[in-house]
């Protein structure tokens, strides 16, 4: 019976998959095609795309500046990643550790501060962090920032936000893959001799890997994506890829060169990407994935 | 007290559940205890605290002489077999059972070793490499069993460990318990709510009710010498009945009045005076039943009765009588000439026989009891007694 249906189901599947596949391939493979084929073509005077083909865009990425920013653009997103997950993984354990009835609760007290706009909540932070601002004359009174000094404008702050924009993206699936965790399993290590530190590495992380995967995945490649933050928070000394773009976009109106920039930004998306899917099919070809 | 493990007055208790109240008790070096009691009783509750999942609120646990109520469970020579196995779904059966010794950093060699030999023991060297939901429900309770003896606990703590098996395996894996048992000599704690399964394994059982133990003995002196009407009900069937004590006959043996029997006399192990309020327990396998009035010697208790309900069990007869106001259980063994014999049938008078000694007298139990043990009423008229309720599971 369950042979016979998954053959059927075999026979049909490049019909139901169909839709989507269309979807996939109109609004995500074309446009990215469009993009990096932009990026072979001239600009003109009026800021739209000449006739022909040149390397000249490409070339132009060769500019002194851009290996600094991108290299800035990964360290920045990699190390909001990780500071994500290091915060996330433990809120994650807690929250799934409560009581069934505290639970929803805690879920809501994550997502809450979607329901304020992205751009008033980073204004916020600009108030919050404001040279004449109260966090700085608190640290300044306790040495531990200069007088002078200023929690703005600098990598530190883009940091910091970064963080606290990407952090509910990275608990979120975290906690569905703790909620799912047979917390039984934390006990019979610990009976077999491991120490608390032991168990929380080799049992419950390993136990929620597919949630850290999902997690490492939508903080890392929004993150690579950013533009905003680092506008507003951040100053030329903490330009990202993503400002770049929207300069080459917006005010020097020449699309070949964002959208260079925007295939560069995208391989450097898809790699890392590609890199973990192939680690999960992996893992799942040797059994793991069954268990979800 | 030289016992190897000793908890001693012991309490936990969760919002206003007495989990575990005031428990004292001794496991001797190797033998196989076994917590047997309803659910909800406390057996878990008592089980992790010797574990180290649980801390009693009061009183101490003893390992070997040592005090271990604070100790961490990775520091305590303790392992479990957890009711569903808790084994590690990301790691291969192999592994699984290397976990202990890997953790405790032994050379990865020795470990592998050790880990074949436990794979022997088993007897699953061909599916060391499977995930752990590749394999059985029984191969995962071995596996469970190897990923702790490879410790070398000085106990093994087993948290009915058969619950989550079918009938015919179950069976099996009592038998692979036992034989476990034997080849390792460490000491075993078994929690268990089927009294099967703590008759057939352990050395010594303490049944337990509501936090407390109610008695601690061999399997045969729990069944045959209960001390409260909890553990007579409990443990097997018996038939109660309510009465006083009427007269203190000899040093053993007292006359009780109870209502709609003449001159009833009881095994008096307890030392009870006259005008005790007692309940009378007799098992049904330990009355006689027959058509003809038996010989009245001065042992034995004689009544009659009238059969309500005959079913036949192929290795015994369970009849349902109705004698006075109580509705009784008999069982009879067949002998071989149990076709010639003109049967008893429904509605038949008969005589019940039982020797004075089979007749236990106990404290009237709490009306607690009746519902955590799902006593039948025996009187009749208290309720529709179901025949089939009281029947030997
Ligand atoms: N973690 C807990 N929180 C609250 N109540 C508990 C907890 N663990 C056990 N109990 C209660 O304690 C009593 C004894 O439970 P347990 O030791 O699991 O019994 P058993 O193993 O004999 O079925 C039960 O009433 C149970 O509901
Ligand atoms: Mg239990």
């Amino acid at each position: 019976m369950a042979e016979a249906r998954g053959l059927l189901e075999r026979r049909h599947e490049p019909w139901i998959t169909l839709p989507s596949f269309l979807w996939l391939v109109l609004l995500f493979m074309v446009p990215a095609a469009i993009v990096f084929a932009i990026a072979f073509k001239p600009s003109d005077p009026f800021g739209g795309i000449g006739a022909g083909w040149t390397l000249q865009t490409l070339r132009s990425l060769g500019d002194p500046n851009y290996p600094a920013i991108l290299w800035r653009t990964i360290w920045l997103s990699v190390a909001t990643t990780a500071a994500c997950l290091l915060l996330a993984t433990p809120t994650a354990y807690f929250m799934a550790r409560t009581s069934a009835s505290v639970r929803p609760l805690l879920v809501l007290a994550v997502i809450v501060p979607f329901w304020t706009s992205f751009l008033v909540r980073i204004f916020a932070w600009k108030v919050v962090l404001h040279p004449e601002g109260i966090v700085k004359h608190a640290l300044a009174a306790l040495h531990l920032v200069p007088q002078d000094g200023s929690l703005l404008y600098h990598s530190g702050a883009v940091l910091l936000v970064l963080v606290y924009t990407e952090l509910p993206f990275a608990i979120l699936p975290l906690f569905a893959a703790a909620e799912k965790f047979d917390f039984r399993l934390l006990e019979a290590a610990r009976d077999l001799g491991a120490g608390p530190l032991r168990t929380f590495w080799s049992v419950f992380l390993p136990g929620i890997r597919r949630g850290l995967l999902t997690a490492t995945l939508v903080t890392l490649i929004p993150a690579l994506g950013s533009y905003v933050v680092p506008d507003l928070v951040g100053g030329p000394t903490s330009e990202m890829l993503g400002n770049k773009i929207a300069q080459r976009t917006f005010m020097d109106r020449n699309l070949p060169h964002a959208s260079a920039l925007s295939a560069l930004l995208a391989l450097a998306v898809l790699v890392p990407s590609a890199f973990a899917i192939t680690l999960a099919r992996g893992k799942r070809g040797d059994g793991t994935g069954g268990a979800a | 007290m030289s016992d190897f493990i000793q908890f001693e007055n012991v309490s936990r208790q969760y919002g206003n559940v007495r989990a575990v109240d005031d428990v004292s008790l001794g496991i001797r070096k190797g033998e196989f205890f076994s917590l047997l009691g309803p659910s909800g009783c406390g057996k878990t509750t008592l089980l992790r605290m010797l574990a180290g999942f649980e801390r009693p609120d009061t009183g101490r646990v003893l390992l070997d002489g040592v005090d271990i109520t604070e100790l961490p469970p990775e520091r305590r020579k303790v392992n479990t077999i957890f009711q569903n196995y808790a084994l590690f779904p990301h790691l291969s059966v192999r592994q699984n059972i290397a976990f202990g010794p890997t953790v405790a950093r032994r050379p990865r060699r020795e470990v592998d070793e050790e880990v074949d030999k436990m794979l022997a023991l088993i007897q699953m060297r061909d599916h060391a490499d499977k995930r752990i939901d590749q394999i059985s429900g029984g191969q995962k309770q071995r596996v469970a069993i190897a990923r702790a003896l490879i410790n070398k606990p000085a106990v093994l703590l087993l948290d009915e460990p058969l619950a989550a098996l079918d009938l015919k395996l179950r069976q099996r894996m009592l038998i692979e318990l036992d034989m476990v048992h034997d080849q390792v000599g460490i000491t075993f704690v078994f929690v268990t709510h089927d009294q099967g399964e703590a008759m057939s394994l352990a050395d010594r059982v303490a049944v337990m009710n509501a936090g407390h133990i109610e008695q601690i003995g061999r399997p045969v002196e729990i069944y045959e010498t209960p001390q409260t009407s909890f553990v007579a009900a409990f443990i097997g069937d018996s038939n109660f009945f309510e009465g006083v004590v009427e007269e203190v006959t000899d040093v053993e043996h007292v006359k009780l009045a109870i209502e709609g029997f003449s001159a009833l006399r009881a095994f008096n192990d307890k030392g009870l005076a006259k005008g005790d309020r007692v309940f009378l327990s007799v098992r049904p396998e330990k009355i006689r039943i027959s058509r003809d009035e038996p010989h009245a010697g001065p042992d034995y208790n004689i009544a009659r009765a009238v059969v309500d309900d005959v079913i036949y069990l192929g290795t015994h007869t369970l009849f349902w009588l109705r004698s006075g106001d109580y509705r009784l259980a008999v069982e009879q063994q067949h002998n071989r000439f149990v076709l010639d014999e003109l049967p008893i049938r429904w509605k038949d008078e008969v005589w019940l026989q039982w020797h004075v000694d089979d007749g236990f007298m106990l404290e009237r139990y709490a009306e607690s009891d009746e519902a955590l043990m799902g006593i039948p009423p025996q009187r009749v008229g208290e309720g529709d007694p179901a025949p089939a309720a009281n029947e030997r599971g």
